[in-house]
């Protein structure tokens, strides 16, 4: 049986969530991806005509409150997790790459 | 009187009129974890000093008679995943394995302001994704009842520590389960509560939409009192009710005869172990004892909650997992990092297990283009009758009952090498989350020498239906008493 999910397509969903992978897990996730998604294509049964998507909770009322400025965590309380930081920002390698 | 077995309500008692102390409760709980947890394993951070410190506070707040709660002085255990100022909160991950937040959650704050003590953070299915505790990044937990076994997930930490009298009560989180499908298989009480009724703040997220803190205790009584004490409106959770935490203990004892508990048909099918299924049946018939009326309903999409579920989940976790990115806190691996991607791509390759590669790559792939409206929008169009199936059923009845698992806890090992076999584990528990209803797993039996639990689920911030119904069950009954022998 073929996967439906096969190896390119994993190591696309890969690229898209940050997540090195090898060509061996990209196997081993492609079998087990196809079984998962086969099983949850029984989906397809229900008829969802005229059904509207549940984008929210039952208890959903809008929010509003003011503008206000109030004080945050502390700059340096915060740089106490950060892995390399200077000057008191977060510091990371090149972000503009070549593509 | 062993003191680690008190429920809280007999230990406030005792706090209360000053026969003991909570330097005393909270040493002996310290105590039995340092002698009995090393078999267990449900604590990934002990905080002994700061447990003392806080139970000395609590000594204090008594003797001077002031604003003494129901929780002061008690010892309680925090499921990982929710933010604990100063004291590591891994979620059972290495991404997170040294990370030390700097504020507190709303529960964490909303438990100390009633003076409980922190004995530590319990183990966890990595940031929650799995049904059996073997996902932690750390060690399995074992099941008190049989240490072959699992004890659920993913707060499987929280019911295995309640469950071996390793705290008075603990806190888990539900995101589709995952307080009562552990609490089943330990023989303790625990709730999910209405969507919305506790504040997610400083919680790490795992499905924003579906997540909710609820506690876990010995018997129904403890689960309505921490439960008054943690819920609540929050401004720093915009998802919160507005409405009043309800006093569930003062109105616990109110009867339940003449209410309807509806029984889903689809609930009771073949698969289910016969030890399980025989337990149900005569819970049902204590219900009836009791007085309810007992009707059989349906909840025509069941079947579907799963995917719906399973979904749904994959595609949120995936969004909420990118903050994970080594830049910020965390767990950084920038070995001849070129850019900035390269410590992502390392990081998360380090950081994460398997489980939690798995499911954001699938919401990722549900979520990207050409499959979106196949995956992703159709669940959410499923979750729309699912939620349709709960309304139409709790209309016609107070409640609901059901299984928590169809099986009782399965052996460490059974289960970790078919990811999907794992997902099926949760068949019972998941549908609740997607529609936001209130559910709380109680014991109801023993197979094969393992627990059986049930679940009740109740309509939208109902929470009380479900406590008095619970609270009458267990004044007739006893199967919460029994203490697994370690």
């Amino acid at each position: 049986m073929t996967n439906t999910i096969d190896t390119k397509t994993v190591k696309h969903v890969a690229n898209l969530v940050r997540l090195g992978i090898s060509e061996e897990e990209a196997q081993k996730f492609s079998g087990q991806f196809s079984s998962i998604i086969d099983y949850f294509n029984m989906l397809n049964e229900v008829d969802t005509e005229n059904v509207i998507p549940a984008s929210d909770i039952a208890n959903a009322e809008n929010v509003l409150r003011e503008d206000v400025v109030k004080p945050s965590m502390d700059r340096e309380e915060f740089l106490k997790n950060a892995p390399q930081s200077e000057r008191g920002y977060v510091k990371v390698p090149t972000v503009l790459g070549d593509e | 009187m062993q003191l680690t077995n008190l429920t809280l309500r007999e230990a406030h008692e005792l706090l209360k009129t000053k026969k003991l102390s909570s330097v005393e409760l909270t040493q002996a709980t310290l105590q039995r974890i340092h002698d009995v947890d090393s078999k267990v394993k449900s604590y990934v951070t002990v905080t002994d000093d700061l447990a003392l410190e806080q139970a000395k506070r609590a000594d204090e707040r008594i003797a001077k008679n002031g604003n003494v709660t129901p929780l002061t002085g008690i010892p309680f255990a925090m499921k990982d995943c929710i933010s604990t100022r100063g004291v590591k909160t891994t979620c059972s991950s290495k991404i997170l394995e040294n990370y030390i937040p700097q504020y507190n959650a709303t529960v964490t704050n909303k438990l100390s302001d009633a003076g409980a003590v922190l004995v530590g953070k319990t183990n966890m299915d990595e940031f929650g994704m799995g049904s059996s505790c073997e996902n932690s990044a750390f060690f399995n937990t074992h099941n008190p009842w049989n240490l072959d076994h699992v004890p659920g997930g993913s707060s499987g930490g929280s019911a295995a520590a309640m469950s071996a009298s390793l705290a008075t009560f603990t806190i888990g989180e539900d995101t589709g389960g995952s307080v009562r499908m552990p609490a089943g298989f330990c023989n303790v009480t625990g709730i999910k509560p209405t969507y919305g009724r506790v504040s997610r703040y400083g919680l790490i997220s795992l499905v924003s939409s579906f997540d909710c803190i609820g506690p876990m205790t010995r018997d129904v009584y403890d689960c309505a009192t921490v439960l008054e004490h943690i819920a609540g409106h929050d401004e720093k959770d915009s998802t919160t009710y507005q409405s009043p935490v309800p006093n569930y203990t003062q109105h616990i004892n109110k009867p339940i005869n003449k209410l309807k508990l509806g029984i889903p048909k689809e609930y009771f099918v073949a698969g289910m172990e016969a030890g399980v299924e025989s337990a149900l049946q005569e819970s049902i018939r204590q219900f009836e004892k009791l007085g309810m009326e007992i009707h059989e309903v349906s909840l025509p999409h069941t079947k579907y909650g799963l995917p719906v579920y399973y979904l749904l989940l994959f595609a949120e976790a995936s969004s909420n997992l990118a903050r994970f990115d080594g830049a910020r806190f965390g767990l950084s691996k920038s070995d001849n990092a070129k850019d900035v991607i390269d410590i992502y791509l390392q990081t998360r390759r380090e950081g994460f297990g398997d489980e939690v590669k798995r499911r954001i790559m699938l919401g990722a792939y549900a979520l990207s283009a050409g499959y979106y409206d196949a995956y992703y929008l159709k669940a959410q169009k499923v979750r729309t009758l699912l939620r349709r199936d709960f309304e139409t059923a709790l209309a016609s009845c107070d409640l609901l009952l059901a299984p928590t698992c169809p099986t009782t806890a399965f052996k460490l090992g059974e289960k970790t090498n078919d990811p999907l076999a794992m997902y099926l584990s949760d068949i019972y528990v998941v549908a609740t989350n997607p529609a936001g209803v209130p559910a709380m797993a109680l014991p109801c039996g023993f197979s094969n020498n393992m627990p059986v639990g049930m679940q009740l689920i109740g309509k939208h911030l109902d929470e009380q239906t479900l406590f008095q119904v619970g609270h009458a069950y267990q004044q007739v009954t006893d199967w919460h008493k029994k203490l697994p022998h370690l």
